[in-house]
């Protein structure tokens, strides 16, 4: 079981407010991803999960008990660091049975949970290395480990991945969405990647400011988003947002379009501009198209065999009902 | 791109160091070649560098004046035992300081620096009385105690700045692992900064081997180090130099033969952290 309840949880760090009164429940078995920009407190909610920080006031519940006063060892939670954390003066199978050894496990059992992991995450071969021998794809894999030996309600990431290269991101996002669907335990994954939250998630928690903006599946975001900001952050790349004169057309102070429900036609399109940089990326195109006379730049994907270049003139036209409507404070309007 | 040294530039550079190194080492070497001589070479005029007679008269002598065990043993035991007291009192004082830094954090450290910029003498009378109240004068354990008191703040600055490096989310992970704060302290941070209190550890017991105020002031027979043993061949009779020299290398030895073996380690724990 791995319930958990944040119940009007604020943070202060002396006089500043980082996170206002904040409701938020995880369901148990739930992959939950915390996403938002750098700075929105998004790591900071996870600590208060943790039980690293202490909260201001509020109250924090796991499985139904209140655990707002509970030491960090207490509350059966595992937490994989960005840094990965592990401790360098011990071998990796050291590492890894150190919260059992913690917990006072008799030795037979620890040996049998640790190969066990070892086995489940390919560290069977690195065994008895320390730390400072593996690569951060290994280093991750044994921080990993040593979360999943504990058996915990709830497994915590904080930005996991951000310390790996490209590549190997994207294998490590596959295995730990994997040993989700295996472990069937209650995740909480912290990242500023947007790529990494649409893929994981089963709910995506999208905070600016200490405040939840949004909270719903991913496709849920990518579909309705509650706010511009929500809108501009959920979908790579970006959503066009646009003001003005094209925006009172559908009654709204704002309109937004994403870049792959714009169409490029040959001519008389409903828009029309100049290509500024087209990203020719073989499966897709990326056209950056100034002078719309909408926005700044507005941006395109077009499938990848086109041949406009810089400077041609490109004609537009947006799906109608793809057309998400915004009032002057940002929020949806339908 | 490296900077490149020139073969020329590199012999000046090295004959520098060397002449450098010398300077600083010829009063021990002087003191250790005096022991060598006799009474009358040891005053000579010119002075002899290494063509005299060489005995170990000095060496009988001392030896047959003087126990040098008992000496020794003191030495050790209020050395080592200041040293370990420090260490066991500052590491979690460090660690609170390091990891659980209040507002007043950077005040009480150098407060607790300040103290040691006053002059010794200054506090000679009171700590001499309370001594005599206490009956503890020339006793092992009150110069232990005192010599941990004097050292404590260069043992707590230094165990301050070796886990500074440590990184906290490290602690942190101990923590979330469900390591109490003494299991977290044992398990985690001591092992990792066992270079730091090695140096810490070395460093002071140098430090506390070589203390002469306090060990001169507080002793006379029982608990008298080394110190006490040197400045006993400094008699009203008039100075014996070889004796004197005798009885100096005798006493430096055994802290010059640990810091031989242990120089890399006591480089390394001073350096600790300048370079990532």
């Amino acid at each position: 079981m791995g319930q958990i309840e944040l119940k009007q949880v604020t943070k202060s760090f002396g006089d500043v407010q980082v996170i206002p009164p904040l409701d938020l429940t995880i369901k148990d078995g739930e992959f939950t991803v915390f996403v938002g920009p750098s700075g929105c407190g998004k790591s900071t909610l996870l600590r208060l999960i943790a039980g690293l920080e202490d909260i201001t006031t509020g109250h924090i519940e796991i499985d139904g008990q209140d655990a707002t006063d509970v030491v960090p060892a207490r509350r059966g939670l595992a937490m994989v660091f960005q840094s990965y954390a592990l401790y360098p003066h011990m071998t990796v199978r050291k590492n890894i049975a150190f919260p059992l050894k913690m917990a006072k496990m008799d030795q037979a059992e620890i040996d049998r949970r640790v190969d066990a992991a070892a086995q489940v995450l390919n560290l069977a071969d690195y065994i008895d290395r320390r730390p400072g021998q593996l690569s951060g794809g290994q280093r991750q894999r044994v921080a990993i480990g040593r979360a999943i030996v504990r058996e915990p309600a709830a497994f915590l990431f904080d930005e996991p991945l951000s310390n790996l290269d490209a590549a190997l991101r994207v294998g490590m996002r596959m295995e730990i969405s994997e040993l989700h669907k295996k472990l069937a335990t209650t995740m909480i994954y912290v990242t500023h990647d947007q790529v990494e939250a649409m893929t994981m998630a089963d709910k995506i928690v999208v905070l600016q400011a200490g405040v939840i903006e949004q909270v719903g599946s991913p496709l849920e975001l990518y579909r309705t988003p509650r706010n511009t900001f929500v809108a501009g952050f959920i979908g790579s790349p970006k959503m066009n947002l646009i003001t003005g004169e094209e925006a009172a057309k559908h009654d709204a102070h704002t309109i937004g379009i994403r870049p792959e429900h714009i169409d490029v036609v040959e001519s008389e399109g409903t828009w029309q501009g100049t290509v500024g940089v087209a990203e020719h990326l073989g499966s897709d195109t990326f056209f950056h198209i100034h002078n719309t006379g909408l926005a700044d730049t507005l941006t395109v994907r077009a499938i990848g065999d086109i041949s406009l270049t810089h400077g041609d003139t490109i004609h537009l036209s947006p799906r109608a009902d793809e057309i998400h409507r915004f009032d002057a404070a940002g929020l949806r309007i339908g | 791109m490296a900077r490149s040294v020139t073969t020329q530039r590199k012999t000046i550079n090295t004959t520098i160091a060397w002449i450098i190194g010398l300077l600083i080492f010829f009063p021990i070497l002087w003191t250790i070649l005096t022991s060598f001589k006799t009474e009358a070479q040891a005053i000579n005029d010119p002075p002899l560098f290494l063509f005299f007679d060489w005995t170990t008269e000095n060496y009988a002598t001392v030896m047959e004046r003087s126990n040098y065990a008992r000496f020794l043993w003191n030495s050790i035991v209020i050395a080592g035992g200041s040293t370990l007291l420090g260490i066991i009192i500052a590491v979690p004082a460090a660690w609170s300081m390091a990891f659980v830094p209040s507002k007043r954090t950077k005040d009480i450290l150098l407060w607790m620096l300040s103290t040691k910029m006053l002059p010794a003498v200054g506090v000679l009378y009171p700590i001499y009385l309370l001594c005599i109240r206490l009956g503890v004068l020339d006793n092992r354990v009150a110069l232990v105690i005192i010599l941990m008191l004097i050292n404590l703040p260069i043992i707590v600055w230094m165990l301050y700045t070796y886990f500074r490096e440590i990184p906290g989310e490290i602690l942190e992970a101990a923590r979330m692992d469900g390591a109490t704060l003494k299991e977290e302290i044992l398990y985690v941070l001591t092992p990792m900064a066992i270079p730091g209190i090695a140096s810490t550890l070395l460093l002071n017991f140098i430090l506390a081997w070589n203390e002469a105020f306090w060990t001169l002031n507080l002793t006379a027979a029982q608990a008298a180090p080394l110190t006490a043993f040197i400045a006993s061949y400094s008699s009203p009779e008039g100075l014996f130099y070889a004796k004197l020299s005798a009885a100096s290398t005798m006493a430096i030895a055994p802290i010059l033969i640990l810091g031989w073996f242990s120089q890399k380690q006591l480089v390394r724990g001073l350096t600790f952290g300048a370079v990532k």
